[in-house]
């Protein structure tokens, strides 16, 4: 099965997921004088499952024939053959930047992202990459910050920033 | 009408406003000519900047400079590179890349940019001329009618989304729809599908799922096949800017034909640019004499030029149906309808009556985004191509953080971010399966509308019944199923299309 019938499943199974709770949960909860309301919280809801599961079934049998596929930008099938490390790697860089954008602030957390980024895409020039991200993250910080307005914490927590 | 033009002009000619437009260009320029950021993600960077503004006319000039400018970035780096930084300019990469290996870059860009300028122009005009009759319909809409009418948007989106796609982005589209529904809504007060997270109580951030769904696929697209930014540093070939007398004879009545073509494209909500422009190409190649047509493919000059017109003047065609009725018609003007809202103006028929300032500014100011990039575009060409080669190195990291960063700046919560990875793993495996992503976002920012006005209907009706009540409410809706149906049907009878194979 190609992986665009999977996604359908996957798809089908968010659509029952959430009809349920339209169709069985979310009524219970409402106030006496709502339910004489024409309309409920759950009545789009219970629309929107039945049509997205009728979608996803068209796609999982097939229905609809595909006339030219193209050439995909990247084929899925021989993912082998492109840089995953790498790609990943930017991803788990990013979870880690979420988590520690706090407790590290704007500053630290921003000049390790940019610089283990290059790193992770095979740039060996530190001097270079620290200078880049340092010029980038006191900009991007004096725009956001003073020009801009929004706070942003520039130190560690520990540091008292 | 002549009032509410001097009045855009009073408010677009203000010192502020000008340097918003030239401002706007220039950014879209140059980061639209960075291969993977289209005008969606530019925009959608550039939102928080815009809402920061307040003003609501200014902000939206800068984003209209911004659209324009990514636009015609993309098509530089189409030519230069045959590296499309938009989906839209893919089709002048069909024959403007072959002009430029020709060693006549100079003369392809020469090419792009009257078209396109010419395209803005008579698209601004039919604008201008246009969008207040549309409006004046659009009065007539009560909340009935609005529900239908964005069920036939939303349907039009399926409907273009090519052969073999109709299901693909209709289910895309009830995504987005169900992601709209999350969270606290303002018509009933109960929250809905947040799974008891308190982060999902204020429903999904719109500038988190816009950064997920385009720029984040996008950028580890690029990571992981680094052929796709590839870049040649080569600007000495673009030189001579000339067009021959006997070229110009050829390419006019083309620009002619589409833009006009282009711009009612454009109208048609989900149509859009890259649609218009792969159209334009296809009808312009059917309609050249034989000759002509052998041309189309080995650096055709109408080959270029349609294209080129038919995208910029589909751009100015699709803000009638955002500015007049509220529908954006494709993925970056609803990424402006976001900002709109976000900043307290809800475009629809009343904004042309209750803010004519912004209405006519927009205009006005899209002549002057036009202007603008013809006169950046010709003598910078050399010095601009130069930004391409940022080694890539740098350049993708820097892609990744500003995506972090329009994410956290609009909603200053780190779970936001994590969100943020989430979303876009999520979008590139849909991209791998050609699962279209524009439909989702339009879904999800049309949901919350579509559901207040289906709720208010229901409720002055007290039922169901405005859909077969109301005329036009059941004729629109009867439009919606067969915009969805047809395409597939029509694609079982005639299996043979018509499809530009060039590049």
């Amino acid at each position: 099965m190609a992986l665009d019938r999977w996604i359908a499943l996957i798809i089908l199974g968010m659509c029952v997921a959430y009809g349920h709770t339209a169709f069985f949960l979310m009524d219970g909860v409402l106030a006496p004088f709502m339910q004489r309301n024409p309309i409920w919280p759950s009545t789009f809801p219970k629309i929107l499952s039945v049509l997205g599961a009728v979608a996803a079934i068209v796609i999982l049998l097939g229905v609809e024939k595909a006339e030219s596929e193209g050439t995909p930008d990247i084929d899925y099938r021989r993912l082998g053959d492109y840089k995953i490390g790498q790609a990943l790697g930017l991803l788990g860089l990013m979870i880690a930047y979420a988590l520690l954008l706090r407790p590290a602030g704007f500053l630290l957390s921003t000049i390790s992202f940019l610089m283990i980024g290059s790193a992770i895409l095979g740039e060996r020039r530190w001097i270079l990459m620290l200078v880049v991200a340092g010029i980038a993250t006191g900009s991007v910080w004096y725009l956001v910050q003073e020009v801009l307005g929004i706070f942003l914490r520039p130190l560690p927590t520990i540091l008292g920033g | 009408m002549l009032e509410g033009i001097l009045l855009g002009l009073q408010t677009a000619f203000s010192v502020q406003n000008i340097l918003m437009v030239i401002g706007g260009c220039l950014i879209g320029t140059f980061i639209g000519m960075l291969p993977g950021l289209g005008p969606m993600s530019i925009i959608a960077i550039m939102i928080p900047v815009a809402i920061s503004i307040g003003d609501p006319a200014a902000a939206l000039i800068l984003l209209a400079g911004v659209y324009y400018g990514a636009i015609f970035g993309g098509s530089t780096s189409s030519i230069l590179l045959n590296a499309p930084g938009v989906a839209g300019t893919v089709a002048t990469s069909f024959d403007g890349y072959p002009m430029a290996r020709q060693g006549k870059a100079g003369k392809a860009l020469t090419i792009a940019a009257i078209a396109s300028f010419a395209g803005g122009t008579i698209g601004a005009i039919l604008l201008a001329v246009f969008a207040p009759m549309l409006s004046s319909v659009a009065l007539l809409f009560h909340s009935a009618e609005y529900f239908a009418l964005m069920v036939v948007g939303l349907s039009a989106i399926a409907a273009f989304a090519g052969t073999g796609q109709v299901a693909k982005a209709l289910v895309m589209t009830l995504l987005g729809l169900m992601m709209a529904t999350v969270g606290e809504g303002a018509l009933f007060n109960m929250p809905r599908f947040t799974m008891g997270l308190m982060d999902l109580q204020s429903g999904i951030g719109f500038i988190t799922l816009a950064m997920a769904m385009f720029a984040l696929p996008e950028a580890l697209f690029l990571v992981m096949n680094p052929a796709r930014s590839a870049t040649q540093n080569d600007g000495e070939t673009i030189s001579d800017l000339r067009i021959t007398r006997g070229e110009a004879r050829k390419i006019a009545p083309v620009i002619g034909r589409q833009s006009l073509q282009g711009f009612f494209i454009g109208v048609l909500p989900g149509a859009g640019a890259t649609i218009a422009s792969f159209l334009g190409y296809a009808v312009e190649r059917n309609i050249a004499s034989k000759e002509e047509q052998e041309e189309f493919g080995k650096g055709s000059v109408k080959g270029l030029a349609a294209p080129e017109s038919a995208n910029n003047a589909a751009c100015t065609g699709s803000f009638v149906p955002l500015l007049t009725l509220g529908i954006p018609g494709s993925g970056t003007t609803a990424i402006l309808l976001g900002a709109l809202i976000a900043l307290n103006v809800s475009p629809g028929p009343r904004l042309m009556v209750d803010n004519p300032q912004i209405f006519w500014s927009v205009i006005i100011s899209m002549y002057l985004g036009n202007l603008v990039l013809l006169i950046l575009n010709l003598p910078l060409i050399p010095y601009i191509a130069k930004i391409l080669a940022v080694p890539r190195n740098f350049l993708i990291p820097f892609i990744f953080f500003f995506t972090l960063m329009g994410a956290y700046i609009g909603q200053n919560n780190a779970t936001e971010l994590l969100m943020l990875v989430g979303f876009g793993i999520c979008a590139t495996i849909l991209r791998f399966a050609n699962y279209p992503l524009a439909p989702l976002l339009i879904g999800f920012i049309l949901g919350g509308m579509l559901e207040d006005n289906f709720a208010r209907a229901m409720q002055l009706y007290d039922g169901i019944g405005f859909v077969w009540q109301r005329p036009m409410t059941f004729g629109l809706l009867v439009i919606a199923v067969l915009l969805v149906l047809l395409p597939s049907y029509r694609a079982r009878r005639a299996r043979a299309s018509s499809v530009a194979d060039g590049g």
